[in-house]
C-alpha cells in the first residue's frame, strides 16, 4: 500500500535563468511542504533526466544539491512514461519497506536552456541511429506516421485531431501556471504551420521550462489520502519501424493488466489523466484505454464528455499540449492535477467527483506505457 | 553467419534484410542473431525494393541545417514485399496502400532510399 502524500508543480513556460536543478528544487520544496515533511524524512529519491544538463548520476547530483542523504536513489529513463514509471517504482519500494517517503522529481529548463532546434534534434535521437535518424525524421514525424495510419484505419480527420488541441487549451485557460492563455479554435489549429503532416504546430505540445515533484509514502501524512490502487507497464518496441499493429499497442496491454490487478472497470473511473504529446497521442490513447470507442474520441470531445463538467474530465490543467512540456516533469503535471482534483483543491477547475482516477503515460513512439489507478481513501 | 552485405546505411544503393533459417523470421535492423528465436547464422539478402506504403508524414520543420535544406520531405514506412517494414523517403504524392519501388537519392550528405509509385502491375495484378 502507498499514498501520494504531497505534490509540487511550477508554472510552465519560460523560467529565464533557472537551471534544471533549480526547477527540480522548486518543485521538490513544494511537494515537501504539501506533505508536511522535512527534507530529513525523505529516504528515497527517484528523478528523471535533463536533456539540457545530462548527467550519469542525476539523482545523487540532485540529492546533494537539495541537501538530502537518501538510502535509495537513482534516475529513471522511459521518455514520456518516466513520471508514472517512477511513481510505480516508488509505490513498489514503499510497499516492500525499502523506503518510507520517496521523492519523485523532475525539472528541466528545456525552453530557455537550449535552442528549439537543439531540443527537436535531441529528442529525434529516440529513432534508430542507423535505419531512421539518417532520414531526418523528428518526433512529430514519428507521430505523424502513426497519425496517418490511425486516420486511415479508423477514419479520423485532421479536424477531429484539432478538437483535442482546442480542449486542452480551454482547460489551460483556467490554470494560471499554464504556458498558453489564448483561446484557440479548430480553424486556428487547421491554419497553424505544418510541422510533420498530418500534424501542424497546434497539434504539437510546446517546449517548456518547468518542474514537478511528488512524494510517495507508506502512510498518509496529512488529510490528503490519495492511494495508489495499482499500476502496470507494457513495452512492445522502441522504434516506430518496429511497432506492432495499431490494435496491439502497449496502452491496451497495460490498462488490461491494471484492470485485472485492481478489479477496476473503465465505468468506475471518474477522472482521466492521459499523455498528450500530440493530438494524435491523446486520441489514440483514449481509444486504446477504452475511454472512447475506436474512432469515437473526437465526437466525445465535441459532446463535452472530457470537459470539466463532463462525464470523464480529462487533463483539466491543459495537458502537455497547453500547460506545457518540460520533459519528464511534463507528464508529472498530469498527476499533480489529478491529486489536486482528488483532494478538492483544484479551485475553479474542480470537478464534481474525482474519487477514482486513471492515469496513463507513454514514452518513445507509443513504445513504453504505464497505466495507474489512484483512489481517494477514507 | 553469411557475409555482411553492404546497404544504404553503409553508403551502398541497396536495401538489405536478414532471414532466419531456424524460424523463418525476417528482420530489417541488422543484428548478430534472430530477434524472434535467438538463432545465429542469419542469411543476409538484398531486397527487391518493392513494397506497399504503410504510413506517411511530410516533414515541413526540420531541426538541422543539413536537413532544413531539404524541406519538405516525405518520411514513409513501407512494408517490403519480402516481409519486413522499413522507414525511407517517398515522393510527396504517395498515399497509404500505394504499391512502390525504391530508388536512392542524396539527402543531408548521404544516400537514402526513396520510394516512388510503381508503374507496372505486380504478379498479383496490382498496379505498381
Amino acid at each position: 500500500m502507498s499514498y501520494i502524500t504531497g505534490v509540487g508543480l511550477t508554472p510552465f513556460g519560460k523560467h529565464e535563468g533557472s537551471s534544471s536543478l533549480d526547477l527540480m528544487s522548486q518543485a521538490a520544496a513544494l511537494a515537501l511542504a504539501d506533505a508536511g515533511l522535512a527534507r530529513s524524512e525523505i529516504d528515497g529519491i527517484l528523478c528523471g533526466y535533463s536533456t539540457v544538463s545530462p548527467h550519469i548520476m542525476l539523482a545523487t547530483v540532485f540529492a546533494e544539491h537539495f541537501g538530502i542523504q537518501p538510502s535509495y536513489a537513482h534516475a529513471v529513463q522511459v521518455g514520456g512514461a518516466t513520471g508514472l514509471a517512477m511513481t510505480m517504482l516508488a509505490h513498489t519500494l514503499v510497499d516492500a519497506g525499502v523506503a518510507r517517503h520517496v521523492l519523485v522529481v523532475a525539472g528541466e529548463n528545456r525552453l530557455t536552456g537550449q535552442s528549439r532546434d537543439a531540443s527537436i534534434q535531441a529528442l529525434a535521437q529516440v529513432g534508430h541511429p542507423d535505419y531512421e535518424v539518417p532520414l531526418g525524421p523528428t518526433i512529430p514525424a514519428y507521430y505523424g506516421l502513426v497519425a496517418s495510419r490511425y486516420m486511415h484505419e479508423y477514419g479520423l480527420t485532421q479536424e477531429d485531431l484539432a478538437e483535442f488541441a482546442v480542449l486542452m487549451r480551454r482547460h489551460a485557460l483556467m490554470h494560471p501556471g499554464a504556458q498558453f492563455h489564448e483561446p484557440i479554435t479548430v480553424a486556428d489549429v487547421m491554419a497553424s504551420k505544418p510541422v510533420a503532416l498530418p500534424l501542424k504546430l497546434l497539434d504539437c505540445c510546446p517546449v517548456s521550462d518547468g518542474g514537478a515533484a511528488f512524494i510517495i509514502s507508506r502512510e498518509p501524512t496529512t488529510d490528503a489520502r490519495v492511494r495508489i490502487r495499482g499500476c502496470a507497464q507494457a513495452h512492445t518496441h522502441q522504434h516506430v519501424t518496429a511497432a506492432p499493429a495499431l490494435d496491439k499497442l502497449g496502452a491496451e496491454i497495460a490498462v488490461a493488466k491494471v484492470k485485472a490487478a485492481t478489479g477496476i472497470a473503465i465505468s468506475d473511473v471518474r477522472y482521466a489523466a492521459v499523455y498528450d504529446s500530440f493530438t494524435i497521442t491523446l486520441a489514440m490513447l483514449l481509444e486504446d484505454l477504452g475511454l472512447a470507442g475506436r474512432g469515437e474520441a473526437a465526437a466525445r470531445v465535441r459532446a463535452g464528455h472530457f470537459s470539466r463538467d463532463g462525464q470523464m474530465p480529462l487533463n483539466t490543467h491543459g495537458g502537455l499540449l497547453s500547460y506545457g512540456h518540460c520533459g519528464v516533469g511534463g507528464a508529472m503535471a498530469h498527476l499533480v492535477e489529478t491529486h489536486l482534483q482528488m483532494t478538492g483543491r483544484a479551485g475553479e477547475r474542480q470537478v464534481r467527483d474525482a474519487s477514482l482516477a486513471l492515469l496513463h503515460g507513454d514514452g518513445g513512439v507509443l513504445s513504453s506505457h504505464v497505466s495507474m489507478v489512484l483512489e481517494r481513501a477514507r | 553467419m553469411s557475409e555482411k552485405l553492404a546497404d544504404w546505411t553503409m553508403g551502398e544503393a541497396a536495401i538489405v534484410y536478414q532471414s532466419c533459417a531456424a524460424c523463418g523470421n525476417r528482420q530489417y535492423f541488422r543484428r548478430g542473431f534472430c530477434a524472434s528465436c535467438g538463432a545465429t547464422g542469419l542469411a543476409e539478402r538484398r531486397a527487391s525494393g518493392e513494397g506497399t506504403v504503410y504510413a506517411t508524414s511530410l516533414v515541413c520543420r526540420a531541426a538541422t541545417p543539413e536537413t532544413k535544406a531539404h524541406v519538405p520531405y516525405n518520411i514513409v514506412l513501407v512494408d517490403a514485399d519480402e516481409g519486413f517494414r522499413m522507414m525511407a523517403h517517398g515522393d510527396s504524392d504517395l498515399a497509404i496502400g500505394d504499391r512502390v519501388t525504391a530508388r536512392f537519392v542524396p539527402f543531408a550528405g548521404r544516400l537514402v532510399p526513396c520510394f516512388a509509385k510503381a508503374s507496372q502491375p505486380d504478379k498479383t495484378g496490382r498496379w505498381r
